[in-house]
């Protein structure tokens, strides 16, 4: 039986708990394939999507599970909302919640936010990634993606590069792959390396060729432009030099590697083309695998039991 | 009008006391203090006697740095409304901060503030006065003007004086008017958009940090400045370990700095912030438990002079919201007597010495005539019980705000009675 109410983060999710999400999304990911991509199981349900950042990929996720479970889904984003007359964030997802959805999803760029909120409204809340916090659905979609090619997790050595400090992608990653017993180190300039995060129980080092040698996934991260402070890299150029995946450095990795990008991707900044379009690459997995995890999470939260799916 | 409070445990650090006494107040000045039953009532009847048996009393405690928000930010706190939350917390005196609308940086904001203060006539409330006009770091204010309609000191408190060469004039400068500058050090460069400690925690919650460091280097350069400069420099709200040994060593060399700590500093970790609470959020942050360590080492070696609330003021509106859009502050008047309480029975320090970081060491810092129970001084008097035990509740404080990290904490010790000038102006409801 899945006891979550909400998911705020990966950070406190069990192994069991992780296995059952992936384990139901392996079994929704058929429902994508099929001519009629509907069923009924979310019939009469309210999905809203609280979107205050802009989002293509996790926005229309969400809403493409949704309306795969036949939910009702309804986005609202920054710009459209009442947040632009003033109105305080607790007041919308109060206001949200008198009309009775049944799951809020909530993407916003403070940390904190879809925590504050789930403890001031009674609906389930998913958090589609909150400041540099977490984001918990990209983390389990990232898991299905590599279980789904490494056929188990425990055990696997994943490297995680770019900027460490600014992600939340990353935070939710390392809880939920300590969780299922693999080994995380970080790569990155120092700048983006954020303080004691070793603390997480992670390894960290500066440099790309021998960070990823003996891992098992790549995971490269994007560079966020839109939010970078001024000091913290003399320029995209030698970011580049520095930390771009190519495939020189490609040849001192495993065979069998895996590349990931939780995406959208700076072309050529932190990743080359051909090694984006290489048969290692994942990306485009995970996102198929976005919508079968959300609708997953959806279900699970709605009171379906894992083992009743078909 | 004469009072006299008997049996109490009188405790006046200033005279090295600490005996079971009774003591009168006649005309609100201190007039006797002699062994129980010694003190005989002349005129039956026009005498209040109070029994303060089981109970401390000590000279009423005062409160260096306070943010009562009158004029511009009412609905947070009046003078009124603030001095009655002092008056609750056994304070007799406080000092108003500038950071207010429009900023104390002259005359009339001043006098505006020690008029209204005293038409409530609650607690005695003195005037620290900005720095720099408009708390805009770039001109100095009329520190010479501001001091004679009151000021007893200056600062741009919640703003640190970032210009080097702006601080090192106005050490200067009030070497002139010998009033002491009080620092919120900060160095802005390094906690630009941060909310709380960096650290593990910062690192966890995907807050933006602000690093000890930023505290460290400020406190640095205001103690290397004031070598040369001259001057005197009070270290506000100190709440890093390292910024603690560099007044130690300042002292040390006989430099003029003094500093405080706030209670939730000596109380609290960065590991509070957890949950997003923005009860927790407040500048400088809640640090680690290191620094905590640190600051208690400092308490107890008197390298900290003085415990200050920064009593922060803020309505729901601004503390219920995102962890980073939220206010910095917590109010500290009503909480401060049982958080300074903890220390003494962690043996920090002793009864005596708690009361005297609240009493007689500010007076001397800031040269103010109260603080001790010296015969013939105002009789500011709090009567408090150390062993009472309850739960901060805090829909029952004074203050307009409730904005507390320690809601429904369990505590020990209890003000009871306040006396300001020999006039009851708080009497705990329950007991």
């Amino acid at each position: 039986m899945f006891k979550l109410r909400s998911i705020l983060g990966t950070n406190g999710l069990k192994k069991d708990e992780i296995v059952t999400i992936l384990d139901t999304a392996d079994t929704f990911k058929e429902i994508s394939t099929r001519p009629i991509k509907k069923v009924p199981t979310l019939r009469g349900r309210t999905i809203i999507n609280l979107f205050f950042e802009p989002s293509t990929r996790t926005r229309t996720s969400f809403e493409i599970a949704g309306k795969r479970l036949s939910a009702d889904v309804i986005n609202i984003s920054g710009s459209t909302s009442s947040t632009v007359k003033g109105e305080n964030l607790i007041d919308t997802a109060q206001n949200l919640e008198a009309m009775n959805p049944d799951i809020l999803v909530i993407r916003h760029s403070q940390s904190g936010a879809a925590e504050m909120i789930s403890r001031c409204i009674q609906c389930p809340v998913i958090n589609a990634g909150d400041g540099f916090h977490e984001h918990p659905t990209q983390a389990l979609l990232d898991l299905q993606t590599i279980r789904e090619t490494k056929g188990s997790l425990e055990g696997l050595k994943v490297a995680i590069v770019g900027d460490i400090a600014h992600s939340r992608v990353v935070r939710s990653n390392i809880y939920a792959m300590k969780a299922m017993g693999m080994e995380v180190r970080l790569v990155g300039p120092p700048t983006m390396i954020p303080v004691e995060i070793q603390k997480l129980g992670v390894s960290v080092d500066y440099y790309l060729e021998k960070a990823i040698q003996d891992v098992d996934v790549i995971m490269m991260l994007r560079i966020q432009t839109e939010r970078q402070n001024r000091y913290l890299l003399s320029s995209l150029r030698e970011y580049s030099n520095l930390f771009c995946l190519t495939s020189k450095i490609l040849e001192k990795a495993k065979d069998d590697v895996l590349i990931i990008h939780p995406g959208p991707v700076n072309r050529g900044v932190e990743i080359a083309l051909d090694v984006m379009e290489s048969e290692r690459s994942l990306i485009l997995n995970q996102v198929t695998n976005g919508v079968a995890v959300r609708m997953a999470l959806m279900y699970l939260l709605l009171g379906g039991s894992d083992d009743s799916v078909n | 009008m004469t009072v006299l409070i008997k049996n109490g445990r009188v405790i006046d650090p200033a005279n090295n006391l600490d005996a079971t006494k009774d003591v009168m107040i006649v005309k609100g000045k201190i007039e006797a203090i002699d062994p129980p039953g010694k003190i005989n009532i002349d005129e039956k009847g026009k005498t209040s006697v109070i029994d303060a048996k089981g109970c401390v009393v000590c000279p009423g405690f005062i409160d260096m740095h306070v943010h009562f928000r009158e004029p511009g930010f009412e609905y947070k706190e009046t003078i009124e409304s603030g001095c009655q939350s002092a008056a609750a917390g056994g304070f007799t005196s406080v000092a108003v901060m500038p950071n207010t609308k429009p900023v104390n940086d002259t005359r009339s904001v001043t006098e505006l503030m020690l008029s209204q203060a005293k038409a409530k006539g609650i607690v005695r409330v003195y005037a620290i006065a900005a720095i720099t006009q408009g708390l805009a770091g770039e001109c100095l204010s009329e520190m010479g003007d501001l001091k004679d309609a009151g000021a007893i000191a200056f600062s741009d408190d919640g703003r640190p004086v970032m210009n080097n060469e702006l601080m090192r004039r106005a050490f200067e400068y009030s070497k002139m008017f010998k009033v002491p500058l009080i620092q919120h050090s900060e160095m802005l460069d390094l906690t630009e958009d941060g909310c709380m400690n960096e650290g593990a925690v910062s690192t966890e919650l995907g807050l933006k940090g602000m690093p000890v460091e930023a505290e460290d280097i400020m406190v640095y350069r205001d103690i290397a400045l004031l070598e040369k400069t001259g001057g005197r420099l009070h270290v506000a709200h100190i709440s890093s370990g390292n910024s603690v040994d560099l007044v130690r060593q300042a002292k040390a060399q006989g430099l003029p700095v003094t500093c405080e700590v706030a209670p939730h500093h000596f109380i609290l970790t960065d590991e509070a912030v957890r949950g997003y609470d923005t009860n927790t959020k407040m500048s400088p942050p809640l640090r680690t438990a290191k620094d905590v360590k640190r600051i208690k080492e400092g308490l107890k070696d008197g390298t900290i002079d003085i415990i200050a609330t920064d009593h922060a003021p803020h309505d729901l509106t601004d503390k219920q919201c995102e962890y980073q859009n939220a206010c910095f502050g917590i109010v500290g008047l009503e909480t401060a007597l049982p958080l300074t309480l903890k220390l003494v029975d962690e043996n920090i320090f002793s009864l005596s010495d708690a009361i005297k970081k609240l009493t007689s060491a500010p007076a001397d810092i800031f040269n103010l005539d109260s603080g001790n129970f010296s015969i013939g001084k105002q009789a500011d008097v709090v009567i408090f019980d150390p062993d009472y035990e309850y739960e901060i509740d805090v829909s029952k404080f004074h203050s307009k705000s409730k904005n507390s990290p320690f809601n429904g904490w369990k505590v020990k010790g209890k003000v009871l009675h306040t006396l300001v000038g020999g006039k009851v102006v708080y009497s705990a409801v329950e007991h």
